[in-house]
């Protein structure tokens, strides 16, 4: 067994050319990433994107096609899955259902011949806050006890890296938002390494400190949330990561370090450094929250050097925080705007001409050969899975 | 008339559990009677006879140990051999996998008196001295289709993640059946075992054709059905009534306290 390397010294996982096939269905495609040692990394995809498949593979569920996995210097890629230094939180939990919640947590370790696992297992009990349900059975437990009790089982082994197949998902919202603290608080307690499968853009960004954002068995872009968020690189990251407004467009011309583009008559500016775009075909790319609603007549308001795009509210919703236009511009296009509840009473009313506009810092470009609606399906559906549990 | 409309569930409830029990009331109160003739089918007189003198009777008693052996013996081989397939059919995919799905429910189909007696046809045929041996091998047969069935179900019924779990957690193939498949698997099997010895030890007509000489409880009954059954053969009926209903009352008490314990605790 591969017991003897037990140490509590975390090592990089890394990832190198992983490929999975089904058939002719690349369910994972060439696949090299590294994750840093005690990061919380998170998989964000759609459903059938690869995600849980690569993280079977990394437990040791799934055989890959090519390519190998790494721990440090150690490759596992022919362990199998009980000789891994690697253990999984499963979606669902599968708890043992004969066996009370101590012996669900005292598994792995006797099964490792350790002989005296009170004390650890009582500890580790502690630490998910179940010292005092130890003899129940799992049906007895709540949702979110049977998820602690899935994770102490899994953490009680001291795991290179711990795994967790959509660990919230069956929770509902208020638990969920309770438990990603949870989580990332055991996190920062025993530094182990995370990697966090999710189809739930937010929960991966609340928690993780990378972020690898796959589709069709690849990684779109990886980095902290925050870099990705404002900063996407692909029409599919800027739409299933949040959202975007896109606008097709063409390059102009260029000055210093801002690229000009004309889209539909309409002049919009894009810093150079904020551009993934190679041809003249570019795609200007905004969210919703980095732009300013104000009624057409006050036009001259607009900020010099602004992108600026007039049109006619077709929507409006409340929600408390922020109100969100649909704004029609010109050439058809929606544009969804969230604007923050600053003033009371000083909101536009569908029917209104307005003007939108917004900093071109703000702003980002996309290769013009991407859709425009990449993503978008898949958001949607990653949205519904959510509610739907 | 309102009265009867609330309670008209209850009231055909319990017409149905009477109807049900009546027969075995009626065995059991005969078992307490002093026949006046050969046969004990009016009451006479009250007696303790048949409970003092159970093996009073020659023929009762041993049939009655036959069956309760061939039943055993029956029960412990087709479980093992019925588990083995049962897993064997969930768990590997091999050539004439959906053939054995199939034939393996065939017994269970076939009308006993069919199978009787082509059984005995081939006992015979292949000069196979009839006696325990062509009994036992006869209820191991049938028995086998009831074991994979409800093993099969149960298996089915596992979640493949448990035992992804387990191999999660260092558990080896062997300890991953021995800690998590079998014990959750157990019940079918047990549950399977039970069904089995009861389709043993009241098996007839399978029993009769090729029992040879041999004479099991059922087949005893049945021969003295003819001259009269004595009181004996009730006083045994009922004694393996009330071990049942023993067995099925304790395994509810046992239950009924866990749970109150789960609950309290």
């Amino acid at each position: 067994m591969a017991e003897q390397s037990r140490t509590n010294q975390v090592e990089d996982l890394h990832l190198v050319n992983l490929t999975k096939r089904f058939g002719d269905m690349a369910a994972v495609d060439d696949l090299t990433i590294t994750i840093p040692a005690g990061s919380f990394f998170a998989l964000l995809g759609a459903s059938g994107c690869g995600k849980t498949t690569t993280l079977r593979m990394v437990a040791g569920l799934e055989d890959p096609t090519s390519g190998s996995i790494r721990i440090g210097d150690k490759d596992v890629t022919r362990l199998r899955a009980f000789q891994r230094p690697v253990n999984t939180v499963f979606q669902s939990y599968a708890l043992f259902p004969h066996l009370d919640i101590f012996e669900n947590v005292a598994f792995g370790l006797r099964r490792r011949g350790v002989k005296d696992v009170k004390a650890t297992v009582e500890q580790m009990l502690d630490l998910v806050e179940l010292g005092s349900l130890a003899r129940r059975k799992p049906t007895q437990l709540s949702g979110g006890q049977q998820q602690r009790v899935a994770v102490a089982r899994a953490l009680i082994n001291k795991p290179d890296v711990l795994l967790l197949d959509e660990p919230l998902g069956a929770l509902d919202l208020k638990l969920r938002r309770q438990m990603q603290i949870e989580l990332k608080r055991i996190q920062t307690e025993v530094g182990t390494t995370f990697v966090h499968v999710t189809h739930d853009q937010e929960e991966a960004m609340t928690m993780a400190d990378t972020i690898a954002v796959m589709n069709a068995g690849r990684i779109e872009q990886m980095g902290h949330p925050a870099e990705i968020y404002e900063l996407p690189k692909t029409a599919f990251v800027a739409n299933f990561l949040g959202q975007s407004n896109l606008i097709e467009g063409r390059v102009a011309g260029a000055s210093d370090d801002l690229i000009d583009v004309t889209a539909y008559g309409v002049a919009f500016r894009v810093p150079k450094s904020r551009s993934s775009a190679t041809g003249t075909a570019i795609i200007v790319g905004v969210r919703p929250e980095k732009m300013t609603v104000l009624d057409a007549l006050d036009a001259t308001k607009v900020p010099d050097g602004h992108n600026a795009i007039f049109g006619r509210v077709t929507d409006v919703s409340y929600t408390g925080v922020s109100t969100q236009y649909l704004v029609r511009a010109a050439w058809g296009q929606e544009l969804i705007v969230f604007e923050q509840n600053m003033i009371v009473g000083d909101r536009c009313e569908v029917g209104d001409d307005v003007i939108v506009h917004w900093a071109p810092s703000h702003t980002f470009g996309l290769d013009g050969d991407e859709n425009i609606n990449a993503g978008v399906d898949a958001a949607v559906l990653a949205l519904d899975a959510t509610a739907g549990q | 008339m309102r009265w009867l409309r609330r309670n008209a569930v209850s009231i055909v409830g319990i017409l149905v559990l009477v109807y049900l029990f009546i027969p075995i009331s009626v065995v059991t109160a005969l078992s307490f009677n002093k026949p006046a003739g050969k046969f004990n089918i009016s009451w006479n007189s009250f007696s303790l006879d048949a409970w003092t003198n159970l093996c009073g009777v020659p023929g009762v008693c041993s049939s009655f140990v036959t069956s309760l052996e061939i039943g055993l013996v029956s029960t412990l081989i087709a479980t093992l051999l019925g588990t083995m397939i049962a897993f064997a059919l969930v768990r590997y995919r091999f050539r004439g996998r959906s053939t054995t799905n199939l034939l393996i429910f065939l017994p269970m189909a076939t009308p006993e008196v069919v199978m009787g007696s082509s059984l005995l046809a081939l006992f015979l045929n292949m000069r196979f001295p009839l006696g325990p041996l062509t009994v036992a091998i006869a209820h191991i047969m049938f028995i086998i289709s009831f074991v994979v069935v409800t093993v099969k179900a149960r298996l089915q019924g596992l979640d493949p993640r448990l035992e992804e779990a387990a191999r999660d957690l260092y558990a080896s193939p062997r300890a991953t059946f021995r800690y998590v498949t079998f014990p959750l698997v157990l019940p079918g099997i047990i549950g399977a075992a039970l069904l089995g010895f009861s389709l043993s030890f009241d098996d007839f007509i399978i029993s009769y054709f090729n029992a040879g000489t041999l004479v099991t409880f059922p087949i005893y009954i049945w021969g003295a059905a003819q001259r009269g059954i004595p009181p004996q053969v009730n006083a045994l009926a009922t004694l393996v009534f009330v071990t049942a209903l023993v067995i099925v009352l304790a395994s509810q008490i046992v239950q009924y306290r866990k749970r109150k314990a789960m609950e309290s605790s």
